[in-house]
């Protein structure tokens, strides 16, 4: 497939740069604040896990980028893709960055494609209004992108409607309408939330030959910390609207530096561990999205924490990863902090 | 989403006074009631009494709304017409509502074949034509003023059974409703506990726009000479006598239309400020 | 599918009704339970006669994806869909009770659902959600009274009193779960019905609840029947595991032996998609399976025709596969329906 995105010189370019951004919805007199000082880059080529449970933001996150934040939303800050600023840009800009050089992918499938289009019209749709294709073009490229995403009998698929095809299928469709454009950056929402597991194992393997084939960058937001060693680069971990920590994918899980990732993964039941009497758990909740402590927003959670812990804790860098945390010594505590 | 106490409807209520032409059509609606019960009572004219040196007087200031074809005041007949058709609205659609919520609900709950009896009875009463009927019933009974209720009760329940019945159909699906079932409860505690609160949202909306669309099929069956008998006057009875002297002199006319269209605009407005300010917290 | 030769699946290895001492020796014994719908007025079976057993004070995992039936089987017992076969639970048949009867025997059956908030009536505060069973079992309460068990069994499961008064939505989704198990454990029930309990839930609140209910199963004395597709969670919370496809156990086995012994293909597909968190992880050379080509992407969602359920997704399928429908048949701890499975 013709691909512009993996050649070596841009390898180390990053290819979506954000810089302090941050979302609020005002409602009236009330201020929510969703999104605060997130900093971001995606390389060319790379995968960037993001990692959250409800109220961190992560989905807000995507849908900010392509200005598809709701009524009263106000993005502040700076998110450019390559040169191009996405904050405050016009809906004509936005419009024709959306499908084009940036895709989003659902979670689910059935509410994002149209029920009552034939697959086949909706893939030529988005063809011919980025590419200004011919009809019998678009065709002919649709059928390559159900090849593309491993769905067979494309020819058939194409004639079908959303509802006769499996959940998995509907998925991969998904995936060919977003690839459709070779966008430079795929962002991918909970892509496999609603999937059975066999499926999703299925559906992960095509995203990494996809990555592989294609040199796509791609933003990949779940919940599942497990889904993310399978197909990140790097991962970031979100909590009440902030990135706690970010590091490479490796040292993320071997080593986390953020007592909040150190609960996250301490609770996760293993199947190859022998089994505990009690599963560590992090107690309490997450926080309301838009709630604002004035400190750490973990801290309330936080096994670790200490009086320093009411002012918002600074960045630091170490070895490769950046963290949101006081505790420079958390990352050897782990084992006592959850037990 | 604070912890305080609050209740569902109070909260519902708030909702409903921070929209500001809502509260503009609330003091609206009161005004009206307020002037339909004590004009009638502040004013030295009757509504029944002709006076005949007065008869259709144009606007002045011993008759703010003139007066009609027998001398009568203008204002004090318009005031006892909103009464009159307020009254009809509110009973009728009472009478319909809970005729309808019943119906809707029960059918909604059993499901199955008493279901479908049930909505096909709907289906046939729809079929019925409506105004040959009261004809028939006033042919019967004699015009009476309770004639007017029934008739019109019996047909506007029709529309609220359906909604009802759909709405409760949907809540069936739920799963509080599933985790009730498996507690054991029956129908009857399970229609009053569970399904009756969650409609009563719904319900309210309907009811609210139920009136003005009772209020103006009174107003049609008074236009046809059906409705009440006269000297009562209902404000669909005055636009009809309005009517017959509406070349020579507009102003028998163009007041109670005018009050009729305003009261019919104010409800229908609460009726959607309630849907507004009801639906997004429901599930 | 028949099970004669071997005894039900999950049914552990002797099955025989009673143990030395003269004590039932099962809570629940499942004789092929069949749950059949209509779908646009066509029949479809859901659930093609399913045995199993659950003793007192055991927890018992149905494991499966969507389609498997164990969301059905769930609620046939419950009674909440029709059903066929038979269920019999503390000496009384379940499928034949009616009335008065069976409103008495719902008070030592009580289910859990998968979405707590959707559980919950939105226009009835939590503590008159939890209190509702004590309306319809036990004496006649005053409303002190009931409200000083709800309190206390709210205290139980982890809900603070000021919850009490709150609506479903203001209360987060693991404060609705710690709800929905106080208002199942209320009645006293000897068996609770856990449809994937904790797959709505945040990650962090997930081993929160998990820990709960273990810990509540094993004060109470309580045997839950654990409905999951999430391999991992299910094995902390189980002791013996079923496995389901398409309405048909395929494999039932003690916990410890399914997670280190799956013996039929689609227990090993399973057990390979499970995502790890390590990145340095490569999926265990299983025979003639590796997590992509497990189950074939895009089979039909239709059940084929006579032969085993699966065969049209495995990669060890045989002509004898599609002419027979194979049988539970034991492998030592297991039992596996499936031609091919060996130890």
């Amino acid at each position: 497939m013709r691909s512009t995105h993996a050649s070596p010189e841009r390898a180390d370019t990053p290819v979506l740069v954000l810089r302090g951004l941050a979302l609020d919805y005002l409602q009236g007199d009330s201020r929510t604040q969703v999104l605060r000082g997130i900093d971001l880059e995606l390389r060319a080529g790379e995968c960037l896990g993001v990692v959250g449970e409800s109220g961190s933001g992560k989905s807000q996150l995507l849908l900010a980028l392509l200005g598809l934040s709701g009524p009263g939303a106000r993005l502040s800050g700076s998110a450019r893709l390559g040169g191009q600023e996405l904050v405050d840009a016009s809906p004509a800009l936005l419009g024709a960055v959306r499908g084009r050089r940036i895709a989003l992918v659902f979670q689910d499938a059935l509410s994002a494609l149209n029920p009552y289009l034939r697959i086949g019209a909706q893939l030529v749709e988005v063809l011919r209004h980025h590419l200004g294709m011919g009809r019998a073009a678009a065709q002919a490229r649709a059928a390559e992108l159900l090849a593309l995403v491993q769905v067979d009998e494309p020819a058939q698929r194409l004639r079908q409607y959303p509802h006769e095809l499996s959940g998995g299928m509907r998925q991969r469709v998904l995936l060919a309408l977003s690839l459709a454009c070779e966008p430079e950056v795929l962002l991918l929402d909970e892509p496999t939330t609603a999937l059975d597991v066999t499926v999703q194992a299925q559906l992960m393997a095509l995203l990494r030959s996809l990555r592989a084939s294609t040199g796509v960058s791609m933003v990949f937001v779940t919940h599942d910390l497990g889904l993310l060693a399978g197909i990140a680069d790097r991962v970031a971990v979100m909590y009440a609207g902030r990135i706690v920590e970010e590091a490479p994918a490796g040292q993320l899980y071997a080593r986390p530096l953020h007592p909040y990732t150190g609960g996250l993964l301490r609770s996760l039941p293993l199947l190859d561990r022998p089994l505990p009497a009690r599963l560590p758990s992090i107690p309490g909740q997450p926080p309301e999205p838009g709630t604002q402590p004035a400190g750490c927003a973990f801290a309330p959670r936080c096994p670790l924490v200490e009086p320093r812990c009411q002012a918002q804790p600074p960045e630091r860098h170490e070895a490769g990863a950046r963290v949101a945390c006081f505790r420079t010594d958390a990352a050897g505590l782990m084992d006592e902090a959850w037990p | 989403m604070n912890a305080t106490r609050q209740g569902l409807w109070r909260e519902a209520v708030r909702r409903l006074l921070e929209v500001r032409s809502q509260r503009w059509t609330l003091y609206v609606l009161a005004t009206l009631l307020g002037a339909a019960l004590l004009v009638p009572l502040a004013s030295p004219h009757g509504y029944a009494t002709p006076e005949w040196t007065r008869i259709l007087r144009p606007p002045s200031p011993s008759a703010p709304f003139g007066t009609d074809g027998l001398g009568r005041d203008l204002l004090v007949r318009t005031m006892w017409g909103c009464r009159v058709s307020l009254l009809v609205g509110l009973v009728a659609s009472l009478m319909s509502v809970c005729i309808g919520v019943a119906w809707g609900a029960t059918a909604g709950l059993l499901g199955g074949r008493w279901d479908a009896l049930m909505m096909r009875t709907v289906d046939v009463l729809y079929s019925v034509p409506f105004i040959p009927l009261v004809i028939v019933l006033t042919v019967v009974f004699g015009r009476h003023f309770l004639l007017v209720f029934a008739a019109i009760g019996a047909v506007s329940w029709l529309d609220i059974a359906r909604i009802v019945r759909g709405q409760a159909l949907a809540i069936g699906q739920r799963e509080y409703i599933e985790a009730a079932r498996a507690l054991g409860l029956p129908p009857g505690r399970m229609l009053w506990r569970h399904y009756v609160p969650n409609l009563a949202g719904i319900v309210v909306v309907y009811a609210t726009l139920t009136v003005p669309s009772v209020i103006l099929f009174e107003a049609l069956l008074s236009f046809l000479g059906l409705g009440v008998q006269a000297p009562l006057a209902s404000l669909g009875s005055l636009v009809a006598d309005g009517a017959a002297e509406m070349q020579a002199h507009p102003h028998v006319l163009v007041f109670p239309a005018a009050l009729l269209a305003l009261l019919i605009l104010c409800l229908n407005h609460l009726g959607d400020g309630l849907r507004d300010a009801l639906d997004p917290r429901q599930p | 599918m028949s099970h004669a030769d071997s005894g039900p699946a999950g049914g552990g290895d002797a099955a025989r009704d009673e143990t030395d001492s003269g004590e039932p020796r099962w809570l629940l014994s499942v004789r092929d339970l069949r749950v059949q719908f209509r779908v646009r007025g066509r029949p479809w079976t859901a659930v093609h006669g399913a045995s199993f057993d659950i003793a007192p004070g055991e927890s018992l995992g149905l494991v499966g994806e969507s389609g498997s039936g164990k969301t059905s089987i769930a609620r046939a017992l419950l009674r909440l869909v029709p059903a066929t076969g038979s269920a019999r639970f503390a000496g009384q048949e379940l499928l034949a009770l009616e009335g008065e009867a069976l409103r008495a025997v719902r008070a030592q059956l009580q289910i859990l659902f998968q979405d707590p908030l959707a559980a919950l009536d939105p226009r009835m505060r939590i503590g008159e959600s939890i209190g509702e069973p004590l309306r319809e079992f036990g004496a006649r309460l005053a409303d002190a009274e009931r409200r000083s068990a709800v309190l206390a069994m709210m205290a139980r499961v982890g809900l603070g009193e000021a919850l009490y008064d709150r609506y479903p939505h203001e209360v987060s989704g693991g404060q609705a779960q710690r709800a929905g198990i106080a208002r199942a454990l209320l009645p006293g029930p000897r068996l609770l019905v856990c449809d994937e309990p904790v797959a709505s839930l945040d990650v962090s609140i997930k081993s929160q609840i998990s820990n709960l209910l273990r810990e509540l199963q094993r004060d109470l004395g309580l045997s839950l029947l654990y409905i999951s597709h999430d391999l991992a969670t299910v094995r902390y919370a189980c002791d013996r595991l079923v496995v389901l496809y398409r309405g048909r156990i395929v494999e039932g086995a003690p916990r410890d032996t399914l997670y280190a012994r799956p013996l039929h293909p689609y227990t090993q597909a399973l057990l390979a998609a499970v995502p790890v968190p390590d990145p340095s992880w490569r999926p265990a050379t299983l025979p003639a399976m590796s997590p992509a080509s497990a189950a074939r992407p895009d089979a039909p969602a239709s059940a084929p025709e006579g032969g085993c359920a699966f065969r049209l997704r495995c990669p060890m399928a045989q002509a004898r596969c599609a002419a027979e429908a194979p049988a539970l048949r034991r492998i030592g701890d297991s039992q596996v329906a499936c031609h091919f499975a060996q130890a």
